[in-house]
């Protein structure tokens, strides 16, 4: 039996990286998968797994979904109704949040509820975007992060933002990133997760985080 | 946990093959792009960069089939420059799975053209290059075509204005040092690295090992490029990352 992934395509930018970077995890790991890249809501509906990837502004990328028929009532019926295993990547792990500030102020999905605000580095030599690889400070335990050394001498993620998602619940918080202090790097609250970081430029991190993802039963 | 500096190859592309000119003039044709890119994703450069030099529009296809077949193997991000003049140009390299744009001769034509670039696709995939040659002491200016066409436009002045019009990333080159091997033109780097808030790539000189930590330890630069030194074997990534820990500036090691 192979499961279904569906990587969410909404005019966002290139997915056909994250869809090989999908495929080969599931390759590496032995997990059978079929990787969608799609916009068909049937597609989502029937999908063990979504991910909602995303680059950009956040009011593009919300005005992007929203302009997909029926796919944010989708997303409501199948990982908010049904519990489906559910990835944001970057933009959209912030589009989970109650309001992107970003240029203007944008609804978000309202699932992992704060705001998604622009960095601020306490050390003015700090470069805004945050962009490169940086380590990650694991705040809880979680399937997501098995087998990955976190920490400062653990493993590096692929970061490119300016804005992050500042978390009302704490306990949303998965893994922090530091820049001039905290930067929220990956939320989880059931089966709802996200990084800001991108797994698929993430090289060993990246794939085996994928490789948790495929095989995460929350 | 801090951000840390990032090594970047750098493969000049023309007609889908590796080349490297000696300050744009000399070319050797050094292999395929794919396969050096997959061997620098292995040997754990933080970041590719490719920058086309194809000379005729017609060959621009072998280009985005040289980023797409280098975007389904390597799980790294990459960086694509070289004839970006609009925004469909853009919008095809991103397709075909670029991470980042680096525009060059269209920014200094029509600054505007980097704004609606911003606006459109963010502007953490907007890189401008920036060429540029010393005129006099403590003053640069931006060069075109290859170092060939001068502007009189003063460098830092011109960082300042992309950056406000939403660059996200500087790639500085310096003309007078590019294929020289006597090391970065840290002079402009660090005039440019401090007048901006985004992250400045150091181009331009690489001879040695010595001249990567100097790019950020005087250039104030947050990445560095190099092509020579990796693609003819001289220096490994692995070698420019354990000196570069060494000499006491944050590397990603795994």
């Amino acid at each position: 039996m192979s499961q279904n992934v569906a990587i969410i395509d909404y005019g966002s930018g290139n997915l056909h990286s994250a869809a090989k970077a999908f495929e080969r995890a599931a390759a590496e790991a032995g997990i059978p998968s079929t990787i969608h890249v799609t916009s068909d809501t049937e597609i989502v509906r029937a999908a063990d797994r979504i991910v909602l990837p995303g680059v950009g502004a956040f009011a593009d990328c919300r005005r992007g979904l929203d302009a997909v028929p029926g796919m944010v009532e989708t997303l409501e019926e199948v990982v908010r109704g049904k519990g489906r295993p559910f990835l944001g990547i970057c933009v959209g792990m912030q589009l989970l949040a109650s309001r992107g500030l970003e240029y203007t102020v944008t609804q978000g999905l309202g699932w992992i509820p704060g705001d998604v605000t622009l960095i601020k580095p306490t050390d003015d030599a700090l470069k805004i975007p945050h962009m490169g690889w940086n380590t990650l400070h694991k705040q809880d335990e979680h399937p997501l992060l098995d087998g990955i050394e976190t920490g400062p001498q653990g493993l590096h993620a692929y970061f490119v933002h300016s804005y992050a998602l500042a978390a009302a619940r704490p306990q949303d918080v998965l893994a922090l990133t530091d820049h001039g202090g905290p930067v929220t790097a990956m939320v989880a609250h059931g089966n709802v997760a996200g990084t800001q970081f991108h797994p698929e430029k993430s090289q060993k991190l990246g794939l085996k985080l994928i490789t948790n993802f495929l095989s995460w039963a929350p | 946990m801090t951000l840390k500096i990032r090594i970047i190859p750098c493969l000049d592309v023309k007609d889908g093959r590796v080349v490297k000119g000696v300050k744009f003039l000399d070319l050797v044709d050094a292999g395929d792009p794919v396969e050096a890119a997959k061997a620098y994703d292995a040997a754990g450069a933080d970041e590719l960069c490719f920058l086309d030099i194809t000379a005729s529009q017609e060959n621009r296809g072998t280009l985005l089939d040289v980023v797409t077949r280098t975007a389904e193997a390597c799980f790294m991000p990459l960086t694509v420059g070289g004839g970006v003049r609009k925004v469909e140009d853009i919008r095809a390299l991103l397709l075909a799975g670029a991470d980042k744009v680096a525009i060059n001769t269209a920014a200094v034509t029509n600054r505007q053209f980097v704004k609606e670039a911003a606006e459109k696709f963010g502007d953490q995939c907007v890189v401008v290059a920036i060429d540029a040659k010393q005129v006099s002491p403590g003053r640069w200016e931006i060069f075109t075509h290859g170092g060939r066409n001068a502007t009189g436009i003063e460098a830092v002045a011109f960082a300042r204005e992309v950056v406000s019009l939403g660059a996200g990333e500087l790639l500085v080159t310096s003309m007078d040092r590019d294929g020289t091997k006597v090391g970065y033109d840290l002079g402009l780097t660090r005039a440019i690295a401090d007048a901006v808030s985004v992250p400045v790539i150091a181009s331009g000189g690489v001879g040695d090992l010595d001249d990567l930590v100097a790019g950020v330890a005087q250039g104030h630069a947050s990445a560095v490029l190099a092509a020579s030194i990796f693609h003819f074997g001289t220096y490994t990534i692995g070698q420019a990352k354990a000196h570069m820990a060494e000499a006491g500036l944050r590397m990603r090691l795994d």
